[in-house]
């Protein structure tokens, strides 16, 4: 009898993981998201319709969330204003600090919410348009929240690296012309 | 007194490369994309770059030994033996060399000279023929073909042995052609060479990018080690070309007849870049795998693009070169890639520029940007239905 449950369990556990396709599309989407289903087939090599059915996959078990673009807003002279707040909390019996950080992370201006090991509790990235609505927003919305105890603020300065893109980056090829 | 005259009339005679021209041209152009240079487009990955930079901010300025650091051969001792099953004593039989150039170089100047013939089957890296010449020996090329997929065989190589045949340079995988050989590629091949005395310097310096499956070298043959110089290197695998940084693998005799030349002429190779090759065969693989996994994905893309407008390509399993046939086009080699450059600013390098039997072909690298590789097959196309429509 515990024979057979174990098949069950074990293809349970490959359902809830991603193949090795999976895993390559995604290498390759986590890079480049626009890429096409056609194109996406030439570079691993598979059927197109077999890639189309995977990405399906993947966003049907919501191991693909979002496709984003990574923007140089200072660049785009858009008035951002990013601030990383540590954020300690008590947590709640029953419930830990997922109840606490429910409540951060519906606020719009909250772009990232995470729990942290270490000195704090809660990791949360706030955009504004100024440094003064940022403030404020921690002033008057997050730090009252139940069961917040305190509120660091930083505000980002410059940005040099995000989502694994270094900003400000020539992109002009400097390889000399050699022969070989 | 002309200086002219004064030059020895084989370095005369050598050619320049014939890629040059073309570089010249594209130096002056905007919006041009180049599919010419053969090195990583990758920067060294980080962790390589900052053992360079420490050593230097360590004062570690010195000279090492003639072989190379011993923690170096001792490093390339274990990879060889992980990645390749070839063990070598790193006391005795590596030389850490600037480049494989270098090694090359040494190799020949190590086992040939005036009288001697060295077989150097084409297409092929530029700098054997050349080489073989400055040693003052003949080299024999042996033209490869498109319908073998630009392998060796045997009855090529046997057609061009003579009793003054003295070596063989081959190299795989290979720089232009993207061809790759298996293991039963060089059983007959093998069995030609057992009993000759003739050497073989294996060029392996694209070992590391072969996407069918494992290198294999010749050496990895018992009755072949004892005959086989394997050269092999950081440029290509760790994208490390301007460190200038290879190593040579061989039987102990030969190996201190090379470190000889080795250390008269060049004393060591940089140290700083020895350091950082330390470094990449430590801790390097992982970023070494992730080049080695998108140059795989740019190959399919570029192989695919080539095939679909009808200039057919082999599927090159080695190297970061594809080498498409043009001859559906009725150009020849320099033309198809002197009108690419100028109607369509797309660097390409004519196939016999690595050997006449090259000619009919084109080498277009992969080493560049899949948003380069997507625009240069879209402008290649237009360039290829503009001619035949012509």
């Amino acid at each position: 009898m515990r024979k057979l449950k174990t098949p069950g369990l074990l293809s349970k556990r490959i359902l809830k993981g991603v193949c090795h396709m999976q895993k390559e599309i995604l290498e390759v989407l986590k890079k480049n998201s626009r890429i096409t289903v056609e194109e996406l087939a030439v570079m691993l090599n598979r059927e197109a319709q077999d890639i189309k059915a995977a990405i399906a996959d993947l966003e049907e078990k919501g191991i693909i969330i979002a496709y984003n673009t990574v923007i140089d807003w200072e660049k785009a002279e858009c008035d951002i204003v990013t601030a990383y707040i540590e954020v300690k909390v008590t947590p709640q019996r029953g419930q830990g600090f997922d109840r606490v950080a429910e409540r951060i992370y519906q606020y719009p201006q909250v772009v990232a919410c995470s729990l942290m090991s270490g000195g704090f509790d809660l990791f949360v990235v706030v955009e504004g348009k100024t440094m003064k609505e940022v403030a404020l927003f921690v002033a008057e919305k997050l730090a009252p929240i139940e069961y917040v105890l305190s509120c660091a603020t930083h505000f980002v300065l410059k940005k040099y690296k995000d989502n694994g893109v270094i900003f400000n980056k020539p992109c002009k090829d400097e390889r000399e012309a050699v022969v070989l | 007194m002309n200086i002219k005259d004064m030059i020895k009339p084989y370095i005369v005679n050598t050619p320049p490369s014939g890629i040059r021209k073309y570089f010249d041209l594209i130096n002056e152009m905007k919006d041009a994309i180049s599919l010419g240079i053969g090195e990583p487009d990758f920067e060294t990955p980080w962790c390589i770059r900052e053992e360079g930079i420490y050593s230097l901010e360590k004062g570690k300025t010195f000279y090492s030994s003639n072989a190379g650091f011993i923690e170096l051969r001792n490093e390339i001792a274990r990879y060889m033996e992980n990645r390749f099953k070839l063990s070598y004593d790193p006391t005795s039989e590596i030389l850490v060399t600037v480049g494989g150039s270098e090694a090359i170089d040494i190799a020949l100047r190590t086992f040939v000279g005036p009288g001697d013939e060295v077989i150097v089957p084409e297409p092929s890296f530029v700098a054997y023929k050349g080489c073989v010449m400055f040693t003052g020996a003949t080299p024999v090329p042996v033209e490869l073909k498109a319908e073998h997929r630009f392998k060796l065989q045997p009855d090529q190589i046997l057609e061009a042995i003579t009793e003054r045949t003295k070596a063989i340079v081959i190299g795989y995988p290979n720089n232009p052609t993207g061809a790759t050989m298996d293991y039963e590629d060089y059983v007959a091949i093998v069995e030609v060479l057992k009993d000759k005395d003739i050497i073989v310097l294996s060029d392996e310096l694209y070992a590391e990018l072969n996407y069918k499956g494992s290198h294999v070298s010749i050496a990895q043959f018992p009755e072949m080690k004892d005959k086989t110089i394997v050269i092999n290197g950081f440029s290509k695998a760790f994208a490390m070309t301007g460190w200038r940084i290879g190593f040579a693998c061989g039987p102990k005799d030969a190996l201190e007849q090379m470190k000889k030349i080795h250390q008269y002429a060049i004393m060591c190779s940089p140290t700083m870049a020895q350091y950082a090759a330390i470094e990449a065969l430590k801790n390097g693989e992982g970023e070494m795998r992730r080049m080695v996994d998108e140059y795989n994905r740019r190959r399919r893309v570029m192989t695919d693009g080539f095939n679909k407008m009808g200039l057919s390509c082999f599927e090159p399993f080695g190297a970061f070169y594809c080498f498409p046939d043009i001859r559906s086009t009725g150009l020849s080699s320099d033309a198809f890639c002197e009108r690419l450059l100028t109607e369509e600013k797309v660097l390409t390098v004519p196939g016999n520029a690595f050997g006449a039997c090259g000619e009919g072909f084109v080498r277009a690298t992969y080493a560049t940007s899949i948003d380069n590789i997507r625009e240069a097959l879209v402008r290649i196309k237009r360039f290829v239905e503009r001619v035949r429509g012509q």
